[in-house]
């Protein structure tokens, strides 16, 4: 599955880790959650990078404590219409803070792009090469947003009233 | 009337090229179909029982007339010249081809119309009163808020893809024409006792499998503050709403599972995080919609001109006034409902020629603006007095003169089996059966006041809980059964309706309506006694008794 970060196809340097799959030597991992909350003392202390894959029906709140120590969080799309990881992406970027790397997972499809880019995200794996490959063209396709989120993106509420103002300058 | 800036019209016309693109890429199968579902959903567009169906939102039921007359475009130029007016300020389009749809939305696109959000498990389209703006007592004009929640629910990045559809209604009057006490969220606009204008806040009322009236959350959220209490609601509806089963899924069931009070607490802690972050909406923001939205110069006028009085003694004309003629804010004006229940006709439906007339009728009459109401009738909400008989001749010639609001005939009806993949059983032949039985004005105008709902399935999209007597059409071996209840209502004082007994058969039907109808008239202590009153008094047994006794 190719991934996509910085608006780029690029190589993903994590393996990811099953529950039970031994520990490699060196390298970036990408580690399941309940295996993370288990082993964080024992997986952060390695070399190489650390990553945590966490499930949308888990607490983020339980992540908050680790959040300075982990390389990359993936939050999990299991079909593209289960939109919980939507929730957790804003929590951790907006509420926690959270500047690493957050990954997007799953069924991830080039319709999503503009919604998770707003939510936070900045890498994902994307299900369909074209869509991968498209990335560009469509994280670009709006350039209207109703709604203020983390991502900083410049309201139509508040493009009206900047409007507003610059008119008043000069009358 | 509210005007979409430069701003507003690029958004819309950045979801037309986007929608453009998916239908390509479903062409071209590069979209299996399961991933386009959910797209087209998005946009308005259903599969059903024959073709395509495209629903386009009509936010808080208000239209311009060169948006009604883009309706009537689409429904000539793409469908078979006529629209279908829905419960939910909406209007569908039944016989649409694929390849044509996003034509069809740029061209509504070029009059700020769009489909954004019509179906799918989003934030669905921003319901509110008919009436908003010209109602007598009023808090203030609801639409001002409705558009602020419109915008901000459009295309929201975090709530695009929810356990179910989510709807939210809005009212400023006591008396709720918004049935805002049958949605996800109803809000009711209220002032505090400091003045300041705020919300009464009910959550997890619904319709469909497992009917809901919805449960006050809080008594009052300050206006600033709208956009975070939803936005908290949301998002622990998001989290914690069931997905494992479509039909617990609606916010209905996490309320009444977890109970109003723990609910409650969710939110109120999810609500603390946000409410003072940049959700929050100072009044510089709320002016800048208000401003924008443009309300007629009236004229100074009497409040019984010399037309009306002369008018009077036409007794035609007497009796589509009493009937669809409503108070109005101004001295001098009022508020016209349009029925789109002729008798022997689909509820709801109008020709593309009705909407341009009924376009040219408001330009005339009614400073150019038309609304929709979720009893599936249109309204022109500024007419000068002195200018209703001049416009009831003209709705008369066009056929949209029946002088049936608010009565029997008056009927709610989903498209039934005859349009609908969800359906089981037929609707519209019911209504039209029943609008045949009662067609006669003078024994509908002796019933009084009696809203009928029917729905051809479980889905309830004709409302039959929240009929004074409602309608549900199920399938029983291979047959179609309807089942009756009374005593439901949608307004202020929302309750379901009480099933009466076994359901009846297709055939029977319009006899059995007949029945409760003469149960209530035989019942009620006097004339003014309402059905809903006589079914509130007596409960149902009287009218079980007099249905059953001889089936």
């Amino acid at each position: 599955m190719p991934l996509v970060k910085g608006g780029k196809i690029v190589d993903d340097s994590f393996v990811k880790l099953a529950v039970d799959t031994p520990l490699p030597e060196g390298g970036d991992i990408l580690v399941p959650a309940e295996r993370f909350v288990g082993e964080a003392d024992v997986l952060l202390k390695r070399a190489g990078k650390v990553g945590v894959i966490w499930p949308n029906n888990r607490d983020i709140d339980e992540l908050v404590p680790y959040l300075g120590k982990v390389a990359t969080v993936a939050l999990v799309f299991p079909t593209f219409r289960d939109g919980r990881a939507y929730s957790q992406a804003r929590l951790l970027r907006e509420r926690y803070n959270y500047r690493g790397d957050l990954r997007a997972t799953g069924q991830i499809l080039r319709d999503q792009f503009v919604f998770m880019l707003r939510a936070g995200f900045d890498s994902f794996e994307v299900k369909k090469q074209a869509d991968a490959e498209a990335f560009m063209q469509t994280a670009k396709r709006y350039s209207v947003f109703y709604q203020p989120t983390g991502d900083g993106r410049i309201t139509a509420l508040h493009r009206r009233m900047q409007l507003r103002h610059s008119e008043g300058v000069g009358t | 009337m509210y005007a979409y800036d430069e701003i507003d019209r690029t958004l819309v016309n950045e979801r037309v090229s986007e929608f453009r693109d998916q239908v390509k890429r479903r062409l071209s199968g590069e979209l299996t179909e399961d991933e386009f579902k959910l797209l087209r959903l998005q946009n308005g567009v259903y599969l059903q029982l024959h073709a395509y169906m495209f629903r386009v939102a009509i936010p808080y039921g208000t239209l311009a007339t060169n948006q009604l007359r883009a309706l009537a475009h689409v429904a000539r130029k793409y469908d078979r010249g006529y629209g279908h007016f829905t419960t939910r300020q909406n209007i569908q389009f039944n016989w649409i081809k694929l390849a044509e749809l996003p034509d069809a939305l740029a061209d509504l696109a070029k009059v700020g119309i769009h489909a954004m959000q019509t179906s799918g498990n989003n934030m669905r389209n921003v319901t509110s009163d008919q009436w908003a703006g010209v109602a007598p007592g009023e808090i203030e004009d609801p639409r001002i808020w409705s558009e602020l929640i419109r915008q901000h629910t459009t295309l929201h990045p975090e709530f695009s893809f929810l356990p179910r559809k989510f709807k939210i209604a809005i009212t400023a009057s006591d008396h709720d024409r918004a049935a805002i006490k049958i949605h996800d969220i109803g809000l009711k606009l209220i002032r505090n006792e400091k003045g300041e204008t705020g919300f009464e806040v009910l959550v997890g009322g619904g319709l469909g499998r497992t009917p809901f009236i919805a449960k006050t959350i809080k008594h009052f959220v300050h206006g600033r503050d709208i956009l975070s209490y939803i936005e908290a609601i949301l998002r622990v509806y998001n989290q914690y709403g069931r997905r494992d089963n479509i039909y617990k899924a609606r916010i209905k069931i996490l309320v009444h599972e977890l109970g109003i009070e723990k609910f409650s607490r969710e939110v109120e802690e999810e609500w603390q995080h946000i409410r003072n972050s940049s959700l929050q909406i100072d009044d510089e923001v709320i002016e800048d919609i208000r401003s924008r939205f443009s309300y007629p110069s009236y004229e100074k006028l009497p409040h019984m001109p010399d037309e009306l009085r002369q008018a009077a003694a036409d007794p035609d004309f007497e009796a589509w006034r009493k009937n669809s003629v409503a108070p109005h804010k101004v001295q001098g004006y009022s508020i016209v409902t349009i029925s789109l229940k002729p008798i022997g006709k689909p509820p709801g439906d109008a020709t593309a020629e009705q909407m341009d007339a009924l376009a040219d009728l408001a330009d005339k009459y009614s400073f150019g603006e038309i609304r929709v109401g979720h009893e599936q009738n249109l309204a022109l909400p500024h007419v000068a007095k002195r200018d209703l008989p001049a416009l009831w001749k003209a709705l008369d010639k066009l056929g949209l003169a029946t002088p049936n609001v608010n009565l029997i005939t008056d009927i709610i009806a989903c498209p039934g089996l005859d349009y609908c993949s969800l359906a089981n059983a037929r609707s519209i032949p019911i209504a039209q059966e029943l609008t045949r039985r009662f067609a006669n004005h003078e024994l509908a105008n002796l019933i009084g006041r009696l809203h009928i709902n029917i729905s051809g399935c479980i889905n309830a999209c004709g409302h039959h809980h929240v009929g004074h007597i409602g309608i549900l059409g199920v399938e029983k071996n291979g047959e179609e059964v309807y089942q009756i209840t009374i005593g439901g209502r949608a307004d202020e004082g929302a309750a379901l309706g009480t099933l009466i007994g076994p359901g009846v058969k297709f055939d029977e039907v319009a006899d059995v309506i007949e029945d409760v109808v003469e149960a209530y008239l035989a019942l009620r202590e006097r004339p003014e006694e309402l059905f809903m009153d006589t079914v509130k008094r007596l409960g149902v047994e009287p009218f079980k008794e007099r249905v059953y006794a001889t089936r």
